[in-house]
């Protein structure tokens, strides 16, 4: 079953709005499975997700990778609040990429989408987690961990589990559960004054059958959620301690890396091993299919030794192929005028071609991007008694697992792949396109010792899987009284982007047709995936019709949200936080920028300049999110700034560009990244709404682009519609 | 070729050719993995240690120039019962997410508050050139400006 992300958001709102929590330990043998591998002596499982130890540690498995998300923290949170723990006794682990620990939360969030059928979401708990174990589902990804797993799956454990020691104490002190109540670790009987620690009940508890659909408490009662608690993995985060993938070694290990065809799709042809094993301390060259790897006695000898190579790829025919050929391909596949997919509602043709109608067009451009993760892909791998273990970070373990057998030729049962912290995903680590997992495979299998491998800054640059590049043609008209009667999007790139892209303005006529073009390059879950280039376009787009009618950009799009809508609320909290309509001095502009994506609403004010020597200056930044519940808002209001911060990155200077089919970027000078110096003060403010949770991670992201190249139309009435923008404008 | 320096306050003799980066010396041949690869060509600080007590960027610090030199690495900037200030404030400020550039920064931190210790957000500025693609840097900004003892400037 293939995973396509742009159904998650399909998937979500069909489950949320169906209200379904979870059942999950419907299956069986999972469950079995997964408490064996969690529960020990002294150690009671519930679930797959939760022990509770003798001395009353809770220990939460997290189905998810926290990046630095947070995510393990906060579903930690929702686990214990629901539990009644004690918060000093609570420590999340990673749960084992064994199919046990499939994510049926994530299945319930997404499967109804990809088969787009919202009727799934009622079938029995025992299929999701069928199908959670099979998909594979363990993926960190899409926003989900918080409104998925959190809601369909911790909250739940907690509930239920709290319900067990409830049931257990209630025996125990022979009086009625209803007499007995829970706080910090502990169930109490006020009328007896006597009380029982959790730990000293776990293990009978555990042995009692869990409720299917405990209660769960109102937001009035939660001691926990939203609560901005410190993180748990911060400590080893600041002395060097915390391990990561790139950090695993074993005795006897040797270091590998590699360098694949530049041109993707290509081959290696040939390769002289001579001038590697020339070097000082390398072992072994091995030739893959598509790449070359040089193992040696540590990574620098290995990486002189792959320099020396000149190894021979094809280029699997795309050596012609340029960024300015694929705009040009683009461009000729939308004039062409059949789309491959056609949405939307009302008759925008009429629209457009109304007498008295004021139109307006405009064609945006975006590049590939790459998501740049600071840690390089790593994966040690170890070959022995016909088995294989690897070490390594991918925001699937299962799927990864999986991918690791495949290419090693081994049964599932002898693979282990044993999931690391990991130095930034932001996509690049699904394991479909993580080429390293076949690339860690076959380098173990072919090796009698231990290696490690990993990527280059130079190979991570040019081996990327990178956000499409994309051309989107907006058509837009005016009726009489200054509103917007018809909106045309059309746009060309690999994705259909219908289902991630909430257009969240009443027009009448509306179309979106999306022009399926292919290249070369993967077509990769970057931060935001498609939000990101059609909040670019749509923002840009409603900005420039404002400026048509001649109405203020803020009050324009005001005009056109339902009143008494979420949206609105969000548009007006950023509008007055910012401080709209207030005098700027000369040369500076604000820009507002409205979207809604993983079922969170966030709108941005950029406040921008321009130097008289035409450099960009970014000076603050109001950022409004509703995400219906915040569950810590300190890490949320983290998540919110890093995702400004990487939007306004991109659209200040990063692309990745194609010359002979091969990537031109290769490290951060040619691939800059926003540092410190630039980075302008982030207001973050969040609405509370009470709506069913959306995701964190990446909706901040979408409106950064657009609401700077607003500001800098409002400062120099120069419209950017090509991205990035440089950081000096002329 | 062997060389010989000072390690955390250890002497430690580095195995290797001349040319290899002190970065991978301190990680392979001492297991000191705090100090992280990030693109090795000195363009985002995530190797940065002390050299002397200057901050140096280790992925392109061939060992054959650190002979005898004293290298402080991100797991002695503190110890558990004596952090640095800045890891105080770290942690007190949430400043990492994935951590991965975050001994980098801690590293490049240190170095400017022992030259500077009540540093302007215009020093910071110029000091703190390490990459973050979490973008923490709000996050550092102020927890720089706690562990210097004062109260955040507020940023332009």
């Amino acid at each position: 079953m293939k995973l396509r992300r742009r159904h998650f958001l399909i998937g979500g709102t069909a489950v949320v709005g169906a209200g379904v929590f979870s059942v999950w330990w419907g299956d069986h043998a999972a469950l079995q499975r997964a408490k064996a591998m969690t529960g020990g002596p002294g150690q009671a499982a519930f679930g797959g997700w939760m022990t509770i130890a003798n001395d009353d540690t809770v220990t939460v498995y997290s189905p998810h990778i926290d990046f630095g998300q947070g995510s393990h923290t906060a579903l930690a949170q929702m686990l214990a609040d629901e539990l009644d723990a004690d918060w000093a006794h609570v420590r999340v682990e990673q749960a084992p990429a064994d199919y046990a620990f499939g994510n049926t939360a994530l299945a319930k969030l997404f499967v109804p989408g990809m088969a787009g059928m919202p009727a799934l979401a009622h079938l029995p708990d025992a299929v999701f987690s069928l199908i959670a174990r099979n998909a594979p589902l363990q993926v960190t990804g899409g926003s989900s961990a918080i409104r998925a797993t959190g809601q369909f799956s911790m909250r739940v454990v907690g509930a239920a589990a709290r319900q067990a020691l409830v049931d257990e104490a209630a025996a125990r002190l022979n009086v009625p559960a209803g007499e007995l109540t829970t706080a910090k670790g502990r169930v109490t009987h006020a009328k007896s004054g006597r009380s029982l620690r959790y730990g000293e009940l776990a293990e009978a508890a555990a042995q009692r059958s869990l409720p299917d659909d405990p209660p769960l408490k109102t937001r009035d009662r939660f001691t926990l959620i939203g609560k901005p608690i410190d993180r748990l993995d911060i400590p080893a985060k600041v002395n060097g301690s915390a391990t990561y993938g790139i950090d695993f070694a074993l005795p006897q290990m040797r270091v590998a890396t590699v360098i694949a065809a530049p041109v993707r799709g290509g081959k290696l042809q040939s390769v002289d091993h001579a001038p590697a094993m020339a070097v000082h301390g390398v072992e072994r060259v091995i030739a893959l299919d598509s790449a070359v790897v040089v193992v040696a006695n540590g990574y620098w000898p290995a990486l002189k030794g792959a320099r020396a190579l000149t190894p021979k790829f094809s280029d699997g025919g795309h050596g012609g192929l340029t960024s300015a050929g694929i705009f040009a391909a683009q461009a000729a596949l939308i004039d062409a005028g059949k789309p491959d997919h056609h949405y939307g509602s009302g008759d925008v043709g009429a629209a457009l071609a109304a007498p008295g109608a004021r139109t307006h067009h405009a064609e945006y451009r975006v590049p590939f991007l790459h998501q740049a993760a600071m840690e390089p892909f790593a994966m040690t791998g170890h070959h022995h008694d016909g088995r294989l273990d690897v070490w390594g970070a991918t925001q699937d373990p299962i799927q990864t697992r999986n991918l690791l057998a495949q290419f090693s030729g081994l049964p599932v049962d002898r693979v282990t792949f044993h999931p690391m912290i990991m130095g930034g995903g932001f996509g690049r680590r699904f394991p479909p396109y993580t080429q390293i997992i076949e690339q860690i495979a076959r380098v173990a299998m072919a090796v009698d010792y231990p290696v490690k491998l990993i990527w280059s800054r130079e190979e991570d640059v040019k081996q990327g899987a990178y956000r499409p590049q994309s051309m989107g043609r907006l058509q837009g008209a005016l009726g009489h009284d200054g509103r917007i009667s018809g909106w045309q999007s059309d746009y060309a790139q690999l994705a259909d982007a219908e289902s991630e892209t909430v257009f969240p303005y009443v027009v009448p006529a509306t179309a979106r047709r999306h022009y399926k073009y292919i290249s070369n390059q993967v077509d990769a879950f970057w931060r935001s995936v498609n939000s990101t280039q059609h909040g670019f376009y749509n923002e840009s787009f409603i900005d420039e019709l404002a400026h048509l009618a001649g109405a203020d950009p803020y009050q324009f799009r005001r005009a056109h949200l339902p009143a008494g809508g979420r949206h609105l609320a969000v548009l007006d909290a950023v509008a007055q936080r910012s401080g709209w309509g207030s005098a700027l001095p000369a040369g500076s502009g604000r820009g507002i920028a409205l979207v809604e994506s993983f079922g969170t609403i966030c709108a941005h004010v950029i406040e921008a300049g321009v130097d008289p020597d035409g450099t960009v200056r970014l000076h603050k930044v109001w950022a409004v999110v509703d995400c219906g519940l915040t569950v810590n808002p300190r890490n949320a209001a983290a998540q919110v700034q890093g995702a400004v911060l990487m939007g306004l990155s991109t659209a200040l200077g990063e692309a990745i560009t194609l010359t002979g089919g091969a990537v031109d970027q290769s490290s951060f000078p040619d691939y800059p990244v926003i540092k410190l110096a630039e980075a302008p003060a982030i207001d973050v403010h969040f609405i509370e709404s009470g709506a069913a949770i959306g995701g964190i991670g990446e909706p901040g992201l979408p409106p950064a682009a657009p609401a700077l190249a607003n500001a800098l139309f409002a400062a120099t009435g120069k419209r950017i519609r090509t991205l990035p923008i440089g950081r000096t404008l002329v | 070729m062997a060389v010989e320096a000072q390690v955390n306050g250890k002497p430690v003799t580095f195995q290797g050719d001349d040319d290899t980066p002190l970065l991978w010396a301190l990680r392979e041949q001492l297991g000191l993995t705090g100090t992280k690869f990030g693109c090795g060509i000195a363009a985002c600080g995530a190797c940065s240690v002390h050299i002397d007590g200057e901050v140096a960027r280790s992925c392109s610090v061939p060992i054959g120039t650190v002979a005898g030199k004293a290298i402080t690495t991100i797991e002695a900037l503190g110890t558990p019962t004596a952090p640095h200030p800045l890891q105080v404030a770290w942690i007190a400020h949430q400043v990492p997410q994935c951590g991965y550039c975050q001994s980098g920064q801690l590293m490049a931190a240190a170095a400017l508050l022992a030259h500077n210790p009540h540093p302007s957000d215009a020093d910071i500025d110029a000091a703190m050139t390490n990459i973050c693609r979490c973008a923490t840097y709000l996050r550092i900004r102020e927890a720089i400006h706690a562990a210097a003892g004062g109260a955040a400037e507020v940023a332009a």
